[in-house]
């Protein structure tokens, strides 16, 4: 049995359908990501798990037992909010004490939780400040520390590392992972940020418009994307629009037009002739000066138009001959290989059949 | 500067007032004699029948007696009166705060005496219960707009992760929204306090002879007997000792605040 299960649950806000038909199971020990664009309904969603908000139709079930009466504060789920919620005139200790003074701790036990609370989050020496004396990362660490020191079954994390910097977020991220480890609560993670995503979770949903577009493994999710919206939503894609010509079990043709036909993969069951959508990551493109070998069996001759020289690789933007841009990132693994090609070098993109994936929703 | 003009300055001749002789038909007697027999210069005549009777001392306390439960009763009332304005949606709010100080437009003896028409019938006139009714009435408003403009700021994520945390409705109004607001408490209840202790309209109009406070008893020295001394003593000892009430009270919350 999971240990948080969302069977067909559905939330309207007047004519809209913010959460639409949504069903999925969390394991125990997870670290589960709600992924998708802003207005998707991952907060709706996530409010409706920590009970401030109730679902139109479906259930939400935590250990197989319905939750629907059961109100916020009684429920063994705690909420890290986006703005961190602090208690302003709490100190650090104070907040960190609060669920266990509602939950009625005795107070040498409070200290104590208190105490092991503030190492895990690293502020040994923070207890007795008030949080407008701490710097975001700290008061993340304080948001983060409340919500555990009670051991919920279920930790929410509401785009917890939003307010903070890209490198501070990052060390944020690394220590996230750490944490979960070390306590073993199940987290459940709302983000935007397809990064952060792929980063942190075991597992993740895509969320769009409501429904969830795919489930699976961050691997699976950036390798096998089920649709557009998802190949496109997660990491950088160039897509290509054509039409099946054949099948081979999960070996498929497809004639984009401009570019002839492209061998590619995709799911079992794709009929000739259906219209599908080619997608390809820009970092399995080769690229080479015309005339070069290459032994991959989808060739097309282009032309450089710009390049971005981002450190650890280099982006190249080429223009193909059916007027359409596509995308070719490549490592700079050794120094001084900033530039294989100039703009406006005539050049072949080649990619194995393996790396384009077909998709027809 | 501005302290200096309009509360310094005054003061000062309150003080000089109050060490001076009575004139003999009201105002200030001169401080060089003019005349034989005329009483002039300074005197602590005035101080001396403060501290020689019991009476003062205990119109001071009723009157403290009467501010402190108009202030309270206050309190109470429009809490809830902030409270929903602050949580109501925004486009209502200005025009809930617009009914709270609507009385203001008519005028304040007007309001008083509407007060004795409603309370004439049920025989309630003239007694210590008449004066409170139109105290709290009457300084309602000013408990009201401090509440509310500090409950308005409150972010509401707060009580969202009380409740998360488990704290239920009772639990999450006086461990976050209560200590919260307790500036908008403090400054709403010296708007009340102060002005309560100084007003002499309502006693006068609502209650009976027994309910004078310190405020009727100023009126009286200024228009009535025309002890001008006396009646800047009574205001200066007044103003003493809500100064003696309010560093009391700072003190107090200051050691919260370091407690906390």
């Amino acid at each position: 049995m999971a240990l948080l299960e969302i069977r067909n649950v559905t939330r309207r806000f007047g004519p809209l359908t913010a959460v639409d038909d949504v069903s999925l199971a969390v394991e125990a020990g997870e670290f589960f990501t709600l992924l998708g664009p802003s207005g998707c309904g991952k907060t709706t969603l996530l409010r409706m798990i920590a009970g401030f908000d109730l679902p139109d139709a479906g259930e939400i079930l935590l250990e197989g037992a319905d939750m629907a009466d059961t109100p916020p504060e009684k429920r063994p789920i705690h909420t890290v909010f986006q703005s961190y919620a602090l208690f302003p005139h709490m100190t650090v200790a104070q907040n960190i004490a609060f669920p266990l003074r509602m939950a009625g701790n005795a107070p040498e036990q409070i200290s104590a939780k208190v105490r092991d609370a503030l190492a895990l989050v690293h502020l040994e020496a923070k207890g007795q400040q008030y949080p407008h004396e701490l710097s975001g990362g700290q008061k993340q660490r304080v948001a983060l520390a409340r919500s555990l020191v009670s051991r919920p079954r279920v930790l929410l994390l509401d785009e917890p590392l939003g307010a903070l910097d890209a490198k501070l977020r990052e060390e944020m991220q690394i220590e996230l992972i750490d944490m979960q480890r070390e306590v073993g609560i199940t987290f459940v993670f709302v983000t935007h940020s397809q990064n952060e995503a792929l980063a942190l979770s075991s597992r993740i949903a895509v969320m769009n418009a409501g429904r969830v577009e795919q489930l699976d493994e961050p691997s699976r999710l950036y390798g096998f994307p089920r649709n557009r919206f998802v190949a496109d939503f997660i990491g950088k894609i160039n897509l290509f629009n054509g039409e099946i010509v054949a099948v081979d079990g999960e070996r498929v043709r497809l004639r984009v037009a401009g570019l002839g036909e492209i061998e590619a993969r995709g799911a079992a069951g794709l009929r000739p002739g259906t219209p599908a959508t080619l997608a390809l990551r820009p970092e399995q493109v080769r690229l080479a000066a015309i005339g070069a070998a290459l032994d991959l069996p989808n060739r097309h001759p282009g032309k450089v138009r710009d390049f971005l020289y981002i450190g650890d690789v280099t982006t190249y933007v080429i223009d193909l001959q059916n007027g359409q841009r596509m995308q070719a990132l490549l490592p700079n693994s050794s120094p001084g290989r900033a530039k294989f090609f100039e703009v406006g070098d005539a050049v072949t993109a080649a990619w194995p059949a393996e790396a384009g994936v077909v998709l027809t929703e | 500067m501005f302290l200096v003009v309009f509360f310094l300055l005054p003061a000062l001749i309150m003080v000089v007032a109050s060490l001076r002789y009575p004139g003999e038909f009201g105002g200030l007697a001169p401080l060089v004699s003019t005349r034989p027999g005329e009483e002039a210069g300074l005197t602590l005549e005035s101080y001396r029948v403060f501290f020689s009777d019991w009476v003062y001392f205990e119109i001071f306390a009723k009157s403290f007696g009467v501010a402190v439960l108009t202030t309270l009763v206050c309190l109470l009332m429009a809490y809830p009166v902030a409270a929903l304005i602050a949580r109501s949606p925004k486009r209502y709010r200005d025009m809930m705060v617009l009914l709270v100080v609507l009385p203001f437009a008519s005028n304040f003896l007007v309001r008083v005496y509407a007060w004795m028409i409603m309370l004439g019938p049920f025989e309630l006139l003239f007694s210590r219960f008449a004066v409170i009714c139109g105290m709290v009435y009457v300084h309602l408003p000013f408990m009201i707009l401090p509440l509310y403009t500090n409950l308005e700021k409150h972010d509401p994520a707060l009580l969202d992760a009380a409740q998360d945390l488990g704290a239920n409705a009772w639990q999450r109004f006086w461990r976050v929204t209560f200590p919260l607001s307790l500036p908008g408490v403090f400054s709403g209840s010296a708007l009340v306090f102060i002005p309560v202790l100084g007003m002499f309209a309502i006693p006068e109009i609502l209650g009976g002879k027994d309910d004078w406070i310190v405020g009727n008893m100023i009126k009286e020295s200024f228009l009535g007997t025309r002890d001008w001394p006396f009646g800047s003593m009574l205001s200066l000892m007044l103003t003493l000792a809500v100064l003696a009430v309010a560093a009391a009270a700072s003190w107090l919350a200051g050691r919260r605040m370091s407690r906390a």
